[in-house]
Order: C-alpha cells, then structure tokens, then sequence
C-alpha cells in the first residue's frame, strides 16, 4: 500500500532527501496552471479535512472571494489536542517539507501571502523541527520572495509558526484565529465564516495540517488517482492513531474504509491477554463510543461511521478492554470538557460541570437510574445551544457513551428512585425544583 | 524589583513582531520569552510587555490568564506534568500519578520547598500512543510505567 502523508522513505524530512524524492515538483506544476484550476483539482479529488468534521477541502477553498482589497490568509490548523489524536506531530517529525509544499500551494489557490502554522505549544520540540524546515526552506528559495525566482512566478509567500499555549478550545477555528491575533482564544460567533472575516478581519481558510500534506500529492497524481483510493465518498489514506488496549498503538497511515477491526487486530496487534472489547472511540474522544460487541463491519471513513452512529473526526482510535470500568472513563472525559470550555456560553460551563457532578455522584455510590436519564438531558441541553461546536464535543460522549452502554452504567446506579416533584404543575409553569436541588 | 528584557531578549521580541500586521498578535510570543528570561509572569513583567509592545496592560493580562502554560507564580527548576487523560488513564496512568504525588509529597499546581519540582496533572498531551507519558519541562517521556517514572525522577540533579 503506498502512503501518501508519511511515505516509507527514510530521512525525508531532510531537505534533500525530499527534492530528491520529487520534493516541490507539484509546486512547480501547480503554478504553471490557474488558481482556479488547483482549486478543482482538489475539489474533485475528494479531499475531505482531516481535522474533525471531514469538510471538502476544495470546496473551503473556493469560498474565498477573488477578488478583495484585504490580504488574503491560511491557517494550518497543528493545535492537535484531541485527546486520542496524536497524528499531526508525525507530520512535523517525519515530512515537514511536504507539509511546507502543501501550504504553498494553497496559498497560491486561495490566494493568500501569508500562512500562519498554529501548533499547540506542548509541542516544543515539534514546533523546534517545523521552524527548522521552514527556515531551509527559506534558505533555498521555496518560501517568501525568494519562491518568485526558484519558480519563476509571479508569486510568493510567507509561513509563520504561531505557538499556542496549551488551551483545547484553541484548535477550534475561530478561537485559533483570536488566539493567533493575540487575544484570549475565545471562538465567534459564526456567520461571519472564515473566508468572509478571518484573520483581522480579512478572508481566511482554515485547515488541518494532514490535509494540507495530501495536496502535493494530489497534484502530482491527478485527482483521478486520489479519488480512487479507499472509500468513494471520502478518498485517501488517514493516519490512523491508535491507542488504549492494544498490543502495538502508535500512528498508521491506511486507506480510508478499512475495516475497524482489521485495524485494531491486524494493524495494532490486537487486545493485551486476548481480552474482549468492550468500547471503542473511533476518532478522537468527542466523538460517540462503539460497543465491542458491534464492531463487526464498521469501516474507518466519514460515511460509514456516521451511519454506525459515530464519526470519523481526527481517526484516534482508543481501544478499552473487557475490563475497563466505564464510568471512570466518562469521568475523565467530563473532566476534561469541563476544563476546557472556554467559559463564554451558559450551556457549555454550567453544562459540563453538571455532568461532571453528576457522575462523581454516581461514582461514589449515590446515583440512580434517574441520573442517567439527567445526564443525557444535560448534555441534550448542551448540544445546538453554544457559539461552537465544543458544545457538541462536550455533550455527544456523556450522552453517546450512556445510551449506547446504558445496560452498563446501570450497574453502578441504584435502581429505585423517589425525587422530590413537589408540584407538577408548578414546574410546568417555570416553577421547576432547581437542579441544584435535585442534585443535592 | 523591575523587569527589563535583556537586549538578546529584545531583538527576538522585534523578531516575532514582525510576523504579524499587529503588535498585540506578538504577545504571547513576547509572554514566552518573557518567561524564559523570568520563570513567571508577575505584574511588573506585564507591565514590561506591554510597554516594549506597545498594547494595553490589560491585554497582556487576559492572555496570561487565559492560557495554562504561563505561569504566574514561580514553578520548580524541573516542573513534572503528568497526563491523565483517557488513553493514558487506560495504560495505567493514575498509578503514576499518584505514585509521583507521593513520592515527591506535592499535589496539582504545587512546588517543593526547594524549588526543585513542581508537578501538574495535565490533559492529553498528543502522546496517546506512547501512553503513558510524563513531560519534564519541555521533553516528553513515553511509554513509562511507574518505576520509569521514579528513575527518571531519581536522575534529575
Ligand atoms: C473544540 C474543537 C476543537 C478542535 N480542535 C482541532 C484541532 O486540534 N486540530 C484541527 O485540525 N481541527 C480542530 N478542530 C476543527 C477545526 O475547527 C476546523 O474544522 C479544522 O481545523 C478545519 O480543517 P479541515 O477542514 O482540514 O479538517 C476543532 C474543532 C472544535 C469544535
Ligand atoms: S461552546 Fe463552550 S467552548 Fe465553545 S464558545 Fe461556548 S463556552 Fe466556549
Ligand atoms: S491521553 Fe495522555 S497523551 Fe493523549
């Protein structure tokens, strides 16, 4: 199988070994042709971002106005704090070079000067690598002013890395934007989108940084050949992040549509001890939980997830065996949404820190089956009620988790319930028993 | 006592202004830099930012706030960060923790007496794969299980 974000040569990520490799001949190519022209390549490649919500990435691109008196600018989105998604640094590590080729390209597509690589500042010794290619790479003439003798062109532009400061909400477009201008990364209100107000106002596309990375190969090979990889509907290869309960986690690069079970069992080695699975988050851990007992059939791309009742988002895969008490789980997680929410909407910091609440509850020993009804109501209340879609991040794994393993979570609820309603018809008249109330 | 950026300082400052159409979207490059020299950010280097950039104080303050990786109290010379999320919870990362709690007698967000270590419980660190993972300031440490962890400890002077 061939790979086309982290291929199987050693030492690419040095700057010769890459144009010894073709490295920069798609740029050449694509700038002997239309911007126009780049866009529909990618466009009918299929090329969908590989950063959560699988959106064409030549149709973001062809959002962008023509023609503005505003700068014009990029964003490759490097925040890659997911918990379960570890793919990104990979990129950095192994093929910076084609992830610089990438940006330039679409810079020359969408028309910006300017890129801007926001990686999460954890990342020190990644962001260290990345500034090193990108100062080669200035070096030799394949970014800023430079580019317009190398190629011949009446073309040029800038990449800067931005370093973040550890804040998960930061990966969220519009919060990366603010975080990129300077302020708090707290996420806007969308429409405006992107490529209407970005960046200081002006046109701006948003990407991930694996997406960008398939570019140049998709420009090399045509989009015939790209589309015709893996799953029709959402083509390429996916780096693959595997971890929890498996033999061998690390990152893989596969088609899309393989099989889950192929990759939990033939790629990453299987369960430790042989034990059985009993949950398995397919991309990253807001998305919803697989029970183990269905996992049979369910193949690795944006369709076939969602009609499994998950979705694909950034293809970490946590793997939890038989013996995994998942309450604990879903405490962590809650934990983290809590944390992590940037605090601008009622919904999301009162809502997490509810279902945070609730099921320390449960976890000590006070719950009732009640509570698990609470908990999807919370997060039911979450969801669609929040200026981003952090809400749905924070909501979807409560609720999912829940109603997919409800046979489980009533295990650690006691059964009988009696809480106080004093008066029906008062609550229905807005007089309601507070939650505070029926928490207590 | 006042805070001044050393002239090395200052240059990389103009350095990462020039990145940006404005100088408050240097800001927290500025912080960074301004923490390395430092070790925290206290009210006078604030100030000293806003002052070489030219931005409100108060700007600087919201993003100092705003983002967990600046500190504003000094930490330890080695500040351990711990990551508990799922993918390392499930490898066995809350016995680390609270093997390295104990071990170095501090919680979340403490620093020893000495000022050799601080600890943090931190949130997934893009090591999932590795799990479980600890940070020692800025180097990660993978696939570690708690007796690592102690050598690692014990190996730092
Ligand atoms: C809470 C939240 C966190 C996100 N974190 C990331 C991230 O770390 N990396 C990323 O590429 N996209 C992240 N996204 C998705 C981005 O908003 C955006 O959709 C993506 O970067 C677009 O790139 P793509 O179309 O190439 O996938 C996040 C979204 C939300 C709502
Ligand atoms: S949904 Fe949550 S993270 Fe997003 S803007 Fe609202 S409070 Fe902030
Ligand atoms: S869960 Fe620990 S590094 Fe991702």
């Amino acid at each position: 199988m061939e790979r086309i974000v982290l291929p199987q040569i050693p030492n690419l990520n040095q700057l010769e070994i890459y144009l010894d490799n073709g490295g920069f001949e798609s740029a050449k190519k694509a700038f002997a042709r239309t911007s126009d022209e780049i866009i529909d390549e990618v466009k009918k490649s299929g090329l969908r971002g590989r950063g959560g919500a699988a959106f064409s990435a030549g149709l973001k691109w062809s959002f962008m106005p023509k023609t503005t008196d505003k700068p014009k600018y990029l964003c490759l989105n490097g925040d890659e704090s997911e918990p379960g998604s570890f793919k990104d640094r990979q990129i950095f590590e192994d093929n910076p070079f084609q992830l610089i080729e990438g940006a330039i390209i679409t810079c020359y597509a969408i028309g910006a000067n300017v890129a801007f690589l926001y990686i999460r500042g954890e990342y020190h010794k990644w962001i260290k690598l990345m500034q090193k290619a990108v100062d080669e790479a200035y070096a030799r003439g394949f970014l800023g002013e430079k580019m317009k003798e190398t190629f011949g062109i009446d073309f040029s532009c800038d990449l800067f890395i931005h370093k973040g400061a550890g804040a998960y909400i930061c990966g969220e477009e519009s919060s990366l934007m603010n975080s990129i201008e300077g302020l708090r990364g707290y996420p806007r209100v969308k429409p405006p989108f992107p490529a209407q107000r970005g960046l200081w106002g002006c046109p701006t596309t948003i990407n991930n940084v694996e997406t960008i990375t398939n570019v140049p190969a998709i420009i090399k090979n045509g989009w015939e050949w790209y589309s015709k990889i893996g799953a029709p509907k959402h083509p390429g290869t996916i780096l693959f992040g595997i971890s929890g309960h498996v033999n061998k986690p690390g990152v893989y690069e596969y088609p899309t549509g393989i099989l889950l079970t192929e990759l939990i069992y033939d790629v990453a080695g299987g369960v430790p001890g042989n034990k059985r699975i009993k949950c398995v988050i397919p991309g990253g851990s807001s998305m919803p939980p697989l029970r183990g007992d269905q996992l049979e059939g369910i193949r690795m791309d944006a369709e076939s997830l969602k009609e499994a009742g998950s979705a694909i988002g950034t293809g970490g895969v946590i793997v939890m065996d038989e013996d995994t008490i998942l309450l604990k789980v879903l405490i962590r997680i809650a934990h983290f949404y809590h944390h992590e929410s940037c605090g601008q909407c009622t919904p999301c910091r009162e809502g997490t820190g509810w279902m945070k609440k609730i099921l320390h509850r449960i976890d000590e020993g006070h719950g009732t089956s009640k509570d698990l009804d609470l908990l999807v109501s919370v997060a039911n209340n979450i969801e669609g009620n929040t200026v981003c879609a952090f809400g749905e991040a924070a909501a979807w794994p409560v609720k999912f988790m829940i109603m997919s393993f409800r046979d489980e979570f009533e295990k650690y609820v006691k059964k009988d319930v009696s809480i106080p309603v004093p008066n029906k018809v008062h609550s229905m008249r807005g007089t309601a028993v507070p939650l505070a109330d029926l928490l207590k | 006592m006042s805070f001044k950026f050393t002239e090395e300082n200052i240059t990389r400052i103009a350095q990462a202004r020039k990145k940006y159409p404005t100088a408050l979207a240097a800001v927290m490059d500025t912080i960074y830099i301004a923490q390395e020299q430092n070790g925290y950010i206290s009210n006078e280097v604030m100030e000293e930012i806003a002052i070489v950039l030219g931005i409100d104080k108060v700007n600087v303050l919201s993003v100092v706030t705003f983002y967990t990786m600046y500190n504003t109290k000094p930490m330890g010379r080695y500040h351990i960060q711990v990551c508990t999320n799922v993918s390392c919870m499930l490898r066995g990362a809350y016995e680390i923790w609270d093997g390295v709690k104990e071990k170095l007698e501090l919680d979340h967000m403490q620093v020893s007496q000495d000022s050799k270590f601080s600890l943090e419980e931190v949130e997934c660190m893009g090591a999932c794969g590795y799990a479980p993972m600890i940070a020692v300031n800025e180097d990660y440490f993978e696939n570690l299980n708690k007796e690592k962890v102690f050598e690692i400890l014990d190996s730092l002077k």
